[in-house]
Formats: structure tokens, sequence, C-alpha cells
């Protein structure tokens, strides 16, 4: 067996994983809670990021690259939303998914296209990756400013959500679209508020998630993404503590599954089976409300 | 003569800490035209819901030609919430699912049409004869469409379309046969949903607001229209109805919600002098 | 009459068709990049139909059907390789667990049939789930199926995650043509059928299909038996064109390309999906292949045209479509004789519309 100190860092990492999801996780739940429509894109959304980083760091300083970073993801995902899904908003529900799946499909071929496929090694940014030492363990910054920032964030955007005006506003476009309509909301800047708060938050998880991995793929957004919609569905979709929980549940018991090179391949298969137990025992998550249809 | 087709003993349906039908007990007769009116809200197609088991209800149980079609009473969070009486009283669940009430011979339409818009008149009563087909995915597929090969399949699908077509030509659709559903005028629409319950081989048809929406002389075919279905097919007829023409024509009894609560019964003459009636929904006619 | 002559027609095509593919068989073009397309084209073709059976006519937005594929794809080879080259195929596990082998067409009824009972398995708890949570739980299912055949512990069986060769494959272009086309006519039998229509009446309203009587339980799960049944011959079939497979190909965005050519043709329309599969795949394969390539106008270098281009014009044009053409290439019509000879007897509707015209103004008389 492995001594405590093994665990602790197992732990570290899987609440690092875990405050990664949550930072994508809360974009998946709010854009399901307002629009009901699963972003299938956000992941890549992540990814574009990741690229973002790396192409603009080539020309400019880190410093000066990560709020750019920022500010061209929250464009990407605003512009998603205005292209992709405001012209369906009155279609059917699977022609909004199909929709979401092109978008998803064309950020990835463009990715590859643009790199030419080969992964690309993620610009090294020091205040993130030298080593901090605690006890009797070293390790990355990374591990203890993540957990800490994501909290951050998620206290930050719930006082948002429960105590200011607009937040009041996503709430009610949330419950009822057309009540809040008719109540003045202008529906389409909420809309654009959420995607700019899940687009930044996955701007944000994407430079902490690639300074970890160190390099970046066209396809390195889906499995994040997926994980991250699990975690939202888990919480309970359009609850954005439960999806946060629903994170860290699963980057925490990935981790771990991941340790164990027996069962490795099984580490993204828990995700899922994780989604199919809720589905069938609680298909409105561990925070999320029955919905009932009038006949 | 009565045999009783449908009776309703002490059924509630509470949402939450909402009563929308209270202690609803009524029947109806074999070859009756019974209707069940009410301001909006007052539960009338809650009780409906019920029936064909679209709602489970909270308390009560439901017969059908004798039979409990369902039964139910208070359980977990509802044991508290419970606002009706009788609480005690049904012991036995009997749940069942709508297609199974309607393959027993409980047939309905409905207050918002749903049809299936996009299919076509003749595919819509197509689609009601379905739940009584004898022969398996197989078969169906595989035997059903070949015509120079008579299979029982083959009968069976041809059967069908006549009755299909036989049908639309009873309630005067069969130019429509073709047309999609949802692109037919209003008036049609309602006539092709009775069409369709008709298809499923009723014997108690429940009409949800039939002549929502429908002029006067619409309404007058309409009520000559029930009279005549429900002769040649043998049926009883429950009906909810706020044209009161309509429901003072060819009802034999008349129940009355207001609030989930049976306020009056009886004939057209009973009903229509009662003051409580009056006071919640009829008025009185002006005078001149 | 009438029927008669269509008859006649759909004959005559079909004569056609086969004349042309005995042809491109037996002449130099037979390795060539068109006979390529049209093989993937036909199993891509049965794929999209048996996708439209399940999301396009029962209305189950389904995501599993690479995973259906995959099980598909899998049981038969495992089950057609040969006894002897077992243990070079096999070499990490002992020459593996099966020790037999089949013909290739009980191979492939095997195929369907392993998908559909797997089908049966997922469907208990899944079927009622509404229709976005179904999609992710399709989804997750398929990614599960595919952790588990990577197993090490279950590659005695499947290999783990190595590759999986040296089963039989057909010789003729017309084999994949007709495994598709005995499949999608019995796919088109049961859309015909009463069944088919109960399957639509779900699609449209849930509620008064119910009420009239249809099981929703038992009609979903026959639809997504059958859908998947016809996934995994689709499955068994790309890996005769293959010649070899692999799990980790198997992935989300496999179904993803089904799903997308399903919409481009048309939900609900199982000539569109055909029309589609074989656009789609001349598309990817081959037309815009030129995109991929560096090409030069005299010494000026055209810019944009690298490798990986091809995708990124594909993916623009199906959010094209996605977005203005919703219905797609056919919408929800399907193929008809009498369409084809509407439209050569008055190509621009201009006699119809005269028509129409001469009864308003005498019906004002």
């Amino acid at each position: 067996m492995h001594d405590f100190s093994y665990y602790i860092q197992l732990l570290l990492a899987g609440i690092t994983v875990g405050s990664l999801y949550a930072l994508i996780a809360i974009g998946y739940t709010m854009v399901y809670g307002i629009l009901r429509l699963i972003n299938f894109a956000h992941g890549d959304i992540f990814m574009a990021a990741g690229f973002f980083m790396i192409f603009i760091s080539s020309t400019t300083s880190i410093y000066v690259s990560l709020p750019i970073v920022l500010i061209l993801t929250v464009i990407l995902g605003v512009a998603v939303e205005r292209v992709a899904y405001r012209p369906l908003r009155e279609a059917p529900r699977m022609s909004v998914m199909i929709s979401a799946i092109g978008v998803s499909y064309l950020l990835q071929n463009f990715a590859t296209y643009y790199t030419g496929g080969l992964a690309r090694p993620y610009p090294v940014i020091p205040f993130l990756t030298r080593e901090v030492t605690i006890g009797s363990m070293t390790v990355k910054a990374l591990t203890i400013i993540t957990p800490v920032l994501t909290v951050i964030l998620v206290v930050a955007l719930v006082l948002l959500i429960n105590r200011t005006k607009i937040g009041m506003a996503m709430r009610a476009v949330a419950k009822d679209q057309n009540t809040a309509r008719l109540m003045g909301i202008k529906i389409n800047n909420v809309i654009s508020i959420t995607f700019v708060i899940g687009s930044f938050l996955a701007a944000v998880g994407s430079i902490l998630y690639f300074s970890n991995y160190e390099q970046v793929t066209p396809t390195a957004g889906a499995m994040p993404g997926l994980k991250a919609f699990v975690a939202a569905v888990f919480g309970g979709i359009g609850s954005i503590p439960g999806a946060v929980l629903g994170a860290y549940v699963i980057g925490i018991v990935e981790t771990f599954i991941k340790a164990n090179s027996d069962y490795a391949i099984f580490s993204n298969a828990f995700t899922f089976a994780l989604l199919i137990v809720i589905l069938v025992f609680r298909p409105h998550g561990l925070f999320g409300e029955k919905l009932a249809e009038k006949v | 003569m009565s045999n009783t087709v449908l009776r309703m003993e002490d059924v509630t349906m509470q949402f939450g800490g909402v009563v929308a039908v209270n202690n609803l007990s009524l029947e109806v007769n074999e070859g009756e035209i019974v209707a069940l009116i009410g301001p909006n809200g007052a539960g009338k197609t809650t009780a409906f819901n019920c029936i064909t088991g679209v709602y489970e209800p909270t308390n009560g149980q439901i017969f059908y030609r004798g039979e409990v079609l369902v039964a139910n009473h208070p359980q977990g969070k509802m044991k508290k919430l419970y606002a009706g009486e009788n609480a005690g009283k049904y012991t036995k669940v009997v749940r069942r699912a709508p297609d199974e009430i309607t393959r027993m011979g409980i047939a309905r339409t409905f207050q918002n049409i749903r049809l299936f818009s996009s299919l076509t008149a003749l595919e819509n009563v197509l689609i009601a004869q379905h739940l009584h087909i004898k022969s398996n995915l197989f078969g169906a597929t595989l035997l059903s469409q070949l015509s120079f090969v008579k299979t029982r399949a083959r009968q069976e699908e041809e059967h069908m379309y006549q009755r299909a077509r036989e049908l639309l030509a009873e309630v005067g659709l069969e130019k429509y046969e073709n047309e999609v559903s949802g692109s037919l005028p209003y008036g049609i629409q309602r006539r092709l949903e009775i069409a369709r319950a008709l298809a499923t081989n009723p014997s108690l048809l429940l009409l949800d607001e039939p002549a929502a929406g429908m002029n006067p002389q619409e309404t007058r075919a309409l009520t000559e229209f029930i009279v005549e279905i429900k002769d040649r097919y043998k049926l009883s007829v429950f009906m909810i109805e706020h044209h009161m023409d309509l429901v003072m024509s060819i009802s034999d009894r008349i129940y009355v919600l207001d609030f989930g609560k049976l306020i009056a019964h009886g004939n057209r003459e009973e009903v229509q002098n009662n003051q409580r009636v009056i006071d919640a929904y009829l008025g009185v006619a002006e005078d001149a | 009459m009438k029927q008669k002559r269509y008859l006649l027609y759909s004959l005559l095509l079909a004569a056609l068709i086969l004349a042309a593919l005995i042809a491109i068989d037996n002449s130099s073009l037979k390795s060539s990049m068109l006979s390529t397309i049209l093989q993937k084209g036909a199993i891509y073709a049965l794929l999209a139909v048996s996708m439209n059976l399940l999301n396009g006519f029962t209305g189950l937005f389904s995501l599993g059907q690479a995973g259906f594929m995959l099980l598909g794809a899998y049981t038969y080879a495992i089950l057609t390789i040969p006894v002897e080259a077992r243990r070079a195929v096999y070499q990490y596990f002992d020459g593996g667990l099966v020790q037999f082998s089949v013909p290739v067409l009980v191979g492939i009824i095997a195929a369907g049939l392993v998908a559909a009972i797997f089908a049966f398995l997922i469907g208990l708890p899944v079927l009622r789930l509404k229709s976005d949570y179904l999609a992710i739980a399709t989804l997750g299912f398929a990614e599960i199926i595919r952790a588990l055949i990577q197993w090490n512990t279950l590659g005695p069986i499947t290999n783990g995650s190595n590759i999986l060769r040296k089963f039989p494959t057909y010789s003729s272009l017309l084999f994949p043509f007709a495994v598709s086309a005995v499949c999608i006519g019995l796919i088109v039998l049961l859309i015909r059928s009463s069944y088919g229509r109960a399957f639509k009446a779900i699609r449209e309203d849930e509620i008064a299909a119910e009420a009239m009587g249809i099981n929703l339980a038992k009609h979903k799960m026959m639809a997504f038996c059958t859908s998947s049944f016809f996934a995994g011959v689709g499955g068994a079939m790309l890996a005769m064109f293959q010649q070899s497979v692999q799990a980790k190909y198997f992935t989300s965005a496999m179904t993803y390309e089904i799903l997308l050519i399903v919409v481009i043709g048309g939900i609900g329309s199982v000539t569109g999906s055909i029309i589609s599969s074989f656009l789609f795949v001349a598309c990817s394969e081959w037309w815009l292949r030129f995109l991929d390539a560096e090409h030069y106008i005299g010494k000026f270098k055209v810019p944009l045209l690298r490798s990986g281009f091809r995708m990124v014009v594909f993916s623009i044009v199906i959010m094209v479509i996605v977005l203005f053409y919703r219905r797609g290439i056919m919408g929800t019509n399907e193929f008809s004789w009498r369409a084809i000879e509407k439209f050569f007897k008055d190509p621009f509707g201009r006699k119809a519309r005269e028509e129409e015209r001469k009864k308003v103004t005498t019906s004002h008389e």
C-alpha cells in the first residue's frame, strides 16, 4: 500500500481536476437552465481558448495574452450563440441540439486545419507552474490556485445570481421565458450574458487545465466537456452548486480510478455510469426540480 | 335499463396543496349522454385525465362496467397533505396506463386538439386502429405490404384502411383523406379527432369540449352528429362542454362542477333552475 | 395502370443500377475512388436509415449509434476470424477464447442480434427519459461499451485495445449494396406497416398516441431494438469494408456524422438518408479533396488550401444546411415516380398555375 501522502496527492489532484470540470460545468448548467439546450460546443470553446493562448502568447508576453484570451473566448461563445442558436430558438429542440453538434464539429475541424492536427505545446505561465512545498509534499502552484480560484469565482457567481438585478433576470428567464419577456426583460441580453459568463469561466478553466497538461489538441475539449456536462446533470441541471458538487465527485473518483492501472480504461466509463445511474434513479439530479407537462 | 358503464366514487385529485377534483362521485349509464359542466378551472379535464389514466387520482375508485379501473389512496407525502375526505376508505391500489384503458373500451378527445399534426387525416385514423392488431412486428413488416398474397397480416392492413375510409366518410371528411391534418380548418380537425377516437372501437366516448371554437351552425351539426354516432356505434357519451345549447339539447343528465366539487346533478330542468349553478356558472337570462 | 407502370420503372431502375455495379466490379474501376465511394455510401446509407428510423420516425433522440455499430463490428469479427488465424490476431491473449468461426452471413446476423440484445438491456432504463436526457444517456452507454470492449480482462474475447483483423471480407461491390438494399427494404416495409405508423404517432404526440391505445414502452423498445439491429449489421459491413476493427475509432464523432447525414437528407425521409449518405461520402472522401492540397495558379499560391480545409468547408456547409435548410434535401418526402412524372410534364409548375388561375376566374362568374 502507499503511504498517506500519496493519497493526499491523489486527492489534491482530484480536487484540481474537479475544479476544472466545475468551471466548465457551470457553463453547461447555466445555458441549459435558460435555453434547455445541451451546448455540445462548450467543450470545444474550452479547447479554442487553449489555442488562443498558444497563438497569442507567441506574439506578446504572457501577461498581455491572458486578458486577450479571456476576451476572445467570450467573443467566440457569444458569436456561437448568435449565429447557431438564436436563429433556431423557435425550432424543435432536436434542431438546436443538432446545431450545437454541428458547431462542435466545425470548431474541431477548424482547429485541426489551422494547427495541422498535431498537438501544440502550451506556453509556460510561471506563477502557475512554479513549485510550492507544503509540509513534505511538492506540488505545482497550480494545484493550490485552481481550487481556490474556482471557489472564489463560484461564490461570486452565486452572489451575482441571487443578489443582483441581472441575476434575478437570469433566474426569471430560466423559469419562464415568455413571462419574463412580458415583464420587460430583454431575453437576448440575458442569454448573451449567460454565454459571456460561461465562456469566461471556460477560458479560465482552460488556462489552468492546459498549464497542467502542457499541450493542446483539437479534440482536447471533447472529453472534459462531456464529463462537465455529466457533472451538471448529476447536480441537477440548472443548479450551479449542484454542478460544482458533481464536478468534484467526478474529478476525485476519476483520479483515483486512473491511479489504479487495471481499471484505468474505465476512468471515463465511470463518469458515464454515474450519468446513467442518476438519469435512471433521479433524472432531475441532486438539486434539480421536477417538471410536469400539462395535458 | 341501467347498466352502469362508468362510476366514479370519491375521486380526489390533489397536486401538492391544490385540490383540483374534490371527492367526485358520478355515473354514466349504458346509452346515455352525460354532460360535465362548470366554470373554467373547475377540474373537469382533470377528472377526465383521472378516468383515462393520464393522472393517478390521489384518492378514490373508478369503475368501468363493474370492474375496478383505477383505485388509490393517499400515500407517502400525500398522507399529510391530503385535504379531501375518506382518506382511509380505499385500500386497493390499481394503476393502469392510458393505452390499457383505451384498449378496455374508453376513448377520448382533447380540450386542445391533439391530432398527429404532420400526418394525414387517413393516417391519424389508421393509427387509432393499431391497438387491435393481431400480427406481431415481424408479421406486419414482412407480410402486410404484399398485395398479391392474402396473408392474415395483409388482410388486417386492408381492413384497417377500409375502416379508416369508412369512418372518414361518416364524419364527412373523405376528401381530406390525404391532407396533412395540422393544416386542416379548425372545425374539421375537431371532427377528425372524434373520428380518430371512434376508430379505437370504444364503448364509452369522452369528449372534452367538442364544440370549442365552433359557430352556432357548426355546433348544431355537431349536436346531431353526436346523437348519430351514439346510436350507430352503441356508445355511451360523457362530455365536457361550455356550449349550453349543445348540452341542454342532448344530455340525459348533467353534473355541475365548481372548484373541484360537485354542486349539482340532474336533468336539464333541475340543473337550469338550481340556484347554486346559476350563481356559480349559468347566470340568468336578462329580462327585456 | 399506374401501379403497374411504376413497378416497371422501379424494376428498370434496379436493373440499371445492378448493371452499372457489375460493370464497375469487372472493370479497372474496381479499386478506384468511385468504387470506394459506392461501398462506403451503401454502408452509410444503411446506418443513416437505421438511425432515421429511431430519431426521425419515432422521434427518439438517441446518440448511441456508434456503440451499436461497434458491437456489430466486433461480433462479426470475433465470430468469423478463421480458427488458424486466431493465434496471430489474439497474440497477447493466447489465441483468444473463441475457437470456432462461422460463415459470413451468420456472422452478420449475429452482429445485428448482439446489438439488438444490448439495445434491449439499455433501453429498459433509458427509453422513458425525456429527449435531451435520452440523448446523453445513449451517448454515455456508447462510451461505456467502448471502454468495456477495450478492457484487458475481456481481451480473450475482444482482443482488448488491439486491432482485430483477418476476418473474411467481401470481394464484389455488389455485396454491400445487396445487404444494404435488403435491410433498407425491410425498414421501409416496417415504416409502412401499422407498427411504423405507431412509431410516427409516438413522434408526433406521445400523450395522444397513448390515448389511442399505443403502449409507449413496448413500441419505443421495438423501434430502439430494430434500429440497433441494423446499426449492428452496418457495423459488421463497416468492418468488412475497412478489413480491420479497433474500438477506439468508434467514438461519438461517428454518431455525429451519421446524425448529420440524416439531417442533411431530411429527418423522416428514407430516400433523403440514402441520397445524403452518398453525397456525404463523395464529398468527404473525393470531391472536396482538392481543397486539401496546395494549388498554384502560375506562381501564385492559392491561400487557405491545405490539409484539413476540406473538413472545414464541409462543416460550414453542414451548418448552413442545419440553419437554413432545416428540412434537409427531401424534408419528409420520399422518392415517388408520380412526382418525377409530374416534374417532366410540367417542370416549372406553369401549367398547374394556369389551371388554378382558370378555376378561380371561372368560379367568379
